[in-house]
């Protein structure tokens, strides 16, 4: 096991940020730590780091006890959501700083650093400062940088946060093809959870200083352990007592078995895909299904038209069991 | 040196530069290099026409008159010693300021400026009244090369600081993270990524500490007694020559300083960039 994580605590004075985390990442893994802003995920990072001390619990990477190792001693690469570049050193020269460090040859520092800026497609800007390249540029430096001392692990907390939309799906895309070809055992934090879905073999959502689920993004989108998780991963609607995704309700303009009676209030379209809002006959909450434009074209949902819903076939879906929630967010998604 | 030299263009691409000044501007810049040129330029090109105007071998005698000799050499080896002690100093007052939380960090940021704020004669009145004769400390400095040195260190103490501190607020503490997450230890990571970013700012604190040093006169007058080859600087000297009449002598002597001062700021500034590119 690369990482392993056992009764971690953290508190900021009051603030609870931690709360006995416990967490085993196996060798080789990319590993996505998901969750909503301030809920602990990027100190439990830091904490793996070394760059922030836990309270109680400890940290064991690759097999060595790390708990009092300080940041310097533990061999991690740690990338930051805004680069963090030595600004007055060139491309080569941040990438070379680890080596540089542990005082290796030059030849040899030379040679990894062109190897690894081949790798990040950055050859050609060897010589270039920092505030010459572009955000994302800037990233896959950082990246190097890290991976030049050959971390043991790879810690990267919002790694494409500061980057606009294109530029960091071309990124997450290339993140997922590097650790493919590298397989260093390397952990991200995000609050997105396309993101996560998509590039992490696992993912740990974390809420509120606790682990609320482990596992694959398939289990977690079909199997959520709670309405937290159901709820972050996707958006979310409520029909009949049940929490449910939109995209999992079936319209029918016609009464059949078990469905429920409601009548369309709204019928929005993004895209290639229809939002519709109904109001389902006997509860409070309006329902949200979502379908493709020439569905709904078809069964002519407009604004007043009469519908019946189900649940389909296999559909996800937890009992609605946190009367606290406000309907309005079950529509806003 | 690539890495400069790629650096450079991009700062100054002449070709993007609008030479075509808009009338506020053109106002502006005509503003500007008037009232440079009535503070600046023209006072200083007197200075040197003056210096001159008795030609070179009058120049050359009044400067190295024995009295005036030695008070160039104390200037300027006190200013630069206290310069280089505000370069160490300054910059650890700046990070305590900037770094550390303790009680009484408010009155010492306060206190930090009174150097700037007192009168310096008011300063020449406090320092002899601690180290003059009859010294409650029992230091006796007065009428001694030492309290040169003192009372430069009093009144250029806050150069250093207030250059720094901003820089220091500024400087993203995610990089320092990142040289420790590559093995950097607390020491290099000063050296080769604080100090870099720092630089520029610690080079212009002690030029204009060095600059403040060399003209000092207020501060130091009452305390040092003026005694030739033991505690005289060149302020003094300066305001005797005119006493004496002898103006030529004067601005020779300071055509001297201006000329050491201009050389100071151009060696701090190469520094300054050598230490800022190498890390």
């Amino acid at each position: 096991m690369s990482i392993d994580v056992s009764g971690v605590n953290k508190r900021y004075g009051d603030f609870v940020a931690l709360q006995d985390i416990n967490l085993t990442l196996p060798t080789g893994q990319l590993t996505a730590l998901l969750g909503p802003s301030g809920g602990g995920k990027t100190t439990l990072l830091r904490i793996i780091a070394g760059l922030e001390t836990a309270d109680s619990g400890s940290v064991v990477i690759e097999g060595v006890e790390a708990t009092r190792l300080p940041v310097q001693k533990r061999n991690v690469g740690f990338v930051f959501q805004h680069y963090a570049a030595f600004k007055h050193l060139s491309v080569a020269r941040n990438v070379a700083f680890g080596l540089e460090i542990r005082k290796k040859p030059k030849a040899e520092i030379r040679a990894k650093v062109d190897e690894l800026l081949q790798l990040v497609h950055l050859d050609a800007f060897a010589d270039r400062l920092p505030s010459q390249l572009s955000g994302g540029q800037r990233q896959r430096m950082a990246l190097a940088r890290a991976l030049a001392i050959e971390p043991s692990v790879l810690l990267l907390d919002e790694p494409f946060g500061a980057l606009d939309a294109k530029v960091r799906k071309e990124l997450r895309d290339w993140l997922r093809r590097l650790h493919d070809e590298v397989h260093v055992t390397t952990v991200f934090v995000t609050h997105d959870q396309e993101e996560a879905l998509e590039v992490a073999d696992e993912i740990v959502v974390v809420n509120e200083g606790r682990v609320e689920q482990v596992g694959s993004p398939d289990q977690l989108y079909d199997e959520p352990a709670n309405d937290f998780v159901m709820g972050f991963l996707g958006e979310v609607t409520t029909l009949g007592g049940v929490r449910l995704r939109p995209h999992d309700v079936e319209v029918a303009t016609v009464p059949g078995s078990g469905s429920l009676p409601g009548t369309v209030t709204r019928a929005l379209r993004v895209g290639f895909e229809v939002r519709v809002t109904v109001d389902v006959a006997g509860q409070d909450a309006l329902a949200t299904v979502v379908m493709t434009r020439t569905h709904a074209r078809a069964l002519r949902l407009e604004p007043g038209a009469a519908v019946w819903l189900t649940p389909a076939d296999g559909a996800t879906a937890v009992a609605g069991s946190r009367p606290a929630r406000p309907a309005e967010e079950a529509v806003a998604g | 040196m690539t890495v400069a030299l790629e650096g450079r263009p991009a700062r100054s691409r002449p070709s993007l530069v609008n030479h075509d000044l808009t009338t506020a501007s053109g106002i502006g810049l005509g503003v500007s290099m008037l009232w440079f040129s009535l503070l600046v330029l023209i006072p200083l090109t007197a200075v040197m026409v003056t210096a001159s105007s008795g030609g070179w071998g009058e120049f050359w005698r009044s400067i190295t008159n024995e009295q005036t000799a030695a008070a160039i050499r104390l200037t300027v080896t006190a200013a630069a010693a206290v310069t280089l002690a505000n370069i160490v100093t300054g910059t650890a007052i700046a990070w305590v300021l900037v770094r550390d939380r303790f009680p009484g960090k408010g009155l010492l940021e306060l206190v930090i400026d009174i150097p700037f704020a007192l009168p310096t004669i008011v300063a020449g009145l406090v320092l002899v009244s601690l180290y003059g004769n009859d010294s409650p400390l029992g230091l006796h400095l007065a009428n001694t090369e030492w309290s040169i040195y003192l009372a430069f260190l009093f009144v250029t103490l806050p150069f250093v600081v207030r250059m720094v501190q901003p820089v220091l607020e500024e400087l993203d503490l995610e990089v320092e993270e990142a040289a420790a997450s590559l093995g950097a230890s607390r020491a290099t990571i000063f050296r080769r990524v604080v100090l870099p970013s720092l630089a520029p700012a610690i080079a212009a604190g002690a030029a204009l500490s060095f600059a403040r040093a060399v003209g000092e006169y207020g501060s130091l007058v009452l305390l040092s007694g003026n005694l030739p080859f033991e505690s005289e600087v060149t302020s003094v000297r300066i305001l005797s020559a005119i006493e004496n009449d002898n103006r030529a002598a004067a601005t020779s002597i300071a055509a001297v300083l201006l000329v050491i001062s201009l050389l100071v700021i151009v060696a701090l500034d190469v520094l300054q960039r050598r230490v800022a590119r190498r890390g």
